[in-house]
């Protein structure tokens, strides 16, 4: 499995997948760290069949909630309008799909951020989440279902 | 949340906001009123959290400031620092510099020519929709930026924020093996550059010329990287010493960052165009014959024409980077000591957008006193409010939507930063007519 924390460890809440790369690497557990350009992902993610990225989102709900998204199926269409540079994570998902270079499984986790200033700290709700999301995942790497777990897509299930 | 199979769900989610930048253009009639670009500047910030920091860390902390172009932060902070201190540097490091920086020019110009720019001539709303139909060529761009990501990363140390170059030279160095092992990839990635030019060559631009002052680094004998006299077209040739004698930057109600002008003239440009118009000499023959064969010859006065100019810039890059390769004999030692003394440096280098100033002040223990960034975007930032004037001047017969999408062109072809200066752009045109 494939760990990509994305974001930016200046910008208060924007570093939340950063963060949550960090603590599992303190945890012995393999992680990458990514700014979460589209293409850098793309490249960062192929061949592997297992992946999950962690990023942050604004969605406009209640600071620090965490959502799961299913990239394979579930593309989070994050438009921001008259973008120029709009080339983040879903754009990512959206790009390896039209180009067949989605891993097998993708999960994404977003923490709901608010504040994006240089240099500000963190905010409480997602340093909680960011522990959340560790433990999340730290389950999920030790549930059967988890490492080395039968890939249904692959099975041909 | 929609079930399988169905690809899209709308979750209005803005992830690494960086900084918000919008376009506000007032119609009164067939006049343009008003032009306001704003946009969010990080180096402010980093300035002030610089300070008290020794000089070492100046090149670590500065990288952060931009996730597309810390090399250029991390070029401009060396060399002013060794600036400041008088430190030598070995050939073989200059050298590796070079190599560093054509990584970096190859992975950001070959994101904004295929990805960013391109769906604007193409008639697509992003590189998304346009993957569906050019297959082929968005493959072709993954694979050229992951050749200028090998670079940055063999040199940097890593992939993001690249730790590797310090002043007085680098913490390591590759050895020639590791050099050679990425010829094969540059080889193909200066074909990949040279049909890029040939490709971006036949898009349609807009008619739209401008007078533009271009400001941009001019060295004796080479494209400009990391060393040369700032010059222009108006006359200027000054040292980076010079800098700010010559420009001046103002603050306006409008924007938190600060307008960069030339003192007593106003509005310039910086990057791809000013650099070609005012070095073309200078690119090795590779580059100036897919110039030529392309039509472009200097001067360039449309900006849209950018584009075939990052794409010539890629045949550069890619050609000197194999230049540095076949040239490079590792230095005796990765970076020379480099001791405390008081001191005050300056330092231009040429990212990928255009000129970035770096000075630092120190005392004598090594610690900064001041420092003062003036990033690409921010000097063009004026020089786009300028070109709208006179470009939305030519839209305003257009329907109101198809007007603000083509302002929107005209502001993408300057590569406003993602990180230096704007994450995305919400444009706003406002009309009001006018009895008669």
């Amino acid at each position: 499995m494939l760990i990509i924390g994305c974001g930016n460890r200046q910008r208060s809440d924007d570093g939340a997948g950063i963060l949550v790369a960090e603590r599992l690497r303190e945890l012995g557990i393999e992680a990458d760290m990514r700014i979460g350009e589209a293409v850098d992902l793309i490249e960062a993610w192929k061949g592997a069949d297992d992946v999950i990225v962690i990023d942050t989102v604004v969605t406009g709900g209640p600071i620090g909630t965490v959502q799961v998204w299913d990239g394979r199926h579930q593309l989070a269409s994050i438009r921001i309008n008259a973008s120029t540079h709009g080339l983040g994570v879903a754009e990512a998902i959206e790009l390896a799909y039209v180009l067949d270079q989605l891993p097998v499984r993708l999960r994404v986790y977003g923490i709901e951020g608010r504040r994006f200033e240089l240099g500000a700290e963190i905010s409480p709700q997602v340093q909680r989440a960011v522990a959340e999301v560790v433990g999340r995942i730290i389950a999920d790497l030790s549930a059967p279902h988890g490492r080395g777990r039968p890939n249904p897509l692959k099975a041909g299930w | 949340m929609t079930g399988r199979g169905t690809r899209t769900i709308r979750v209005d989610t803005l992830a690494r906001v960086e900084g918000e930048g919008s376009l506000y253009i007032k119609l009164v009639g067939e006049r343009v009123a008003d032009v306001k670009l704003k946009i969010y500047e990080p180096p402010r910030f980093f300035e002030a959290f610089l300070r008290g920091r020794h000089f070492s860390e100046a090149p670590d902390i500065t990288s952060r400031i931009c996730g597309i172009c810390p090399v250029a932060y991390q070029m401009s902070a060396v060399h002013a620092i060794e600036r400041a201190l008088g430190v030598p540097i070995d050939p073989a490091v200059r050298l590796l510099r070079r190599l560093f920086y054509c990584g970096e020019w190859i992975e950001s110009h070959t994101l904004h020519v295929y990805m960013l720019h391109a769906p604007d001539f193409l008639g697509y709303q992003d590189s998304i929709a346009m993957a569906r139909d050019h297959r082929a060529v968005v493959e072709k761009a993954l694979r050229l930026k992951k050749i200028g990501n090998r670079i940055v990363q063999l040199l940097g140390g890593r992939e993001i924020h690249p730790i590797s170059a310090a002043v007085g030279g680098f913490y390591k160095t590759p050895t020639k093996q590791q050099l050679r092992d990425l010829v094969d990839d540059l080889e193909w990635a200066l074909e990949a550059s040279l049909e890029a030019v040939r490709w971006t060559a036949g898009l349609q631009f807009p008619t739209f010329e401008q007078d533009y002052e271009f400001a941009a680094l001019r060295h004796a004998d080479e494209y400009p990287f990391n060393e040369g006299r700032l010059v222009s077209n108006r006359g200027l040739d000054i040292d980076a010493a010079e800098y700010e004698d010559h420009f001046v930057e103002l603050q306006v109600k409008h924007s938190n960052a600060l307008h960069s002008v030339v003192r007593g003239r106003g509005s310039y440009l910086v990057g791809p165009l000013a650099r070609f118009n005012l070095n073309f000499d200078k690119l090795p023959e590779v580059a100036r014959k897919a110039a030529i064969d392309a039509g472009l010859r200097p001067p360039v006065k449309n900006i849209f024409r950018s584009i075939v100019v990052r794409a010539v810039e890629l045949v550069f890059a890619c050609a000197e980077a194999l230049r540095a390769i076949h040239e490079y004999q590792p230095p005796a030692a990765p970076r020379v000591e480099v001791h405390n003394r008081i001191g005050v440096g300056q330092a231009i280098t040429e990212a990928p957008r255009g000129i970035l100033y770096h000075r630092y002040a120190l005392d004598e223990n090594g610690l900064i006193v001041t420092a003062k960034i003036v990033p690409p975007t921010s000097q063009n930032q004026k020089r786009i409010e300028d070109d709208l004037r006179e470009y939305a001047a030519q839209l305003v017969d257009w329907p109101i939507e198809e007007a603000t999408w083509k302002c929107e062109q005209e502001v993408r072809s300057y590569d406003p930063c993602i990180s230096c200066a704007t994450h995305f752009l919400r444009v706003v045109v406002e009309r009001e007519d006018v009895q008669d």
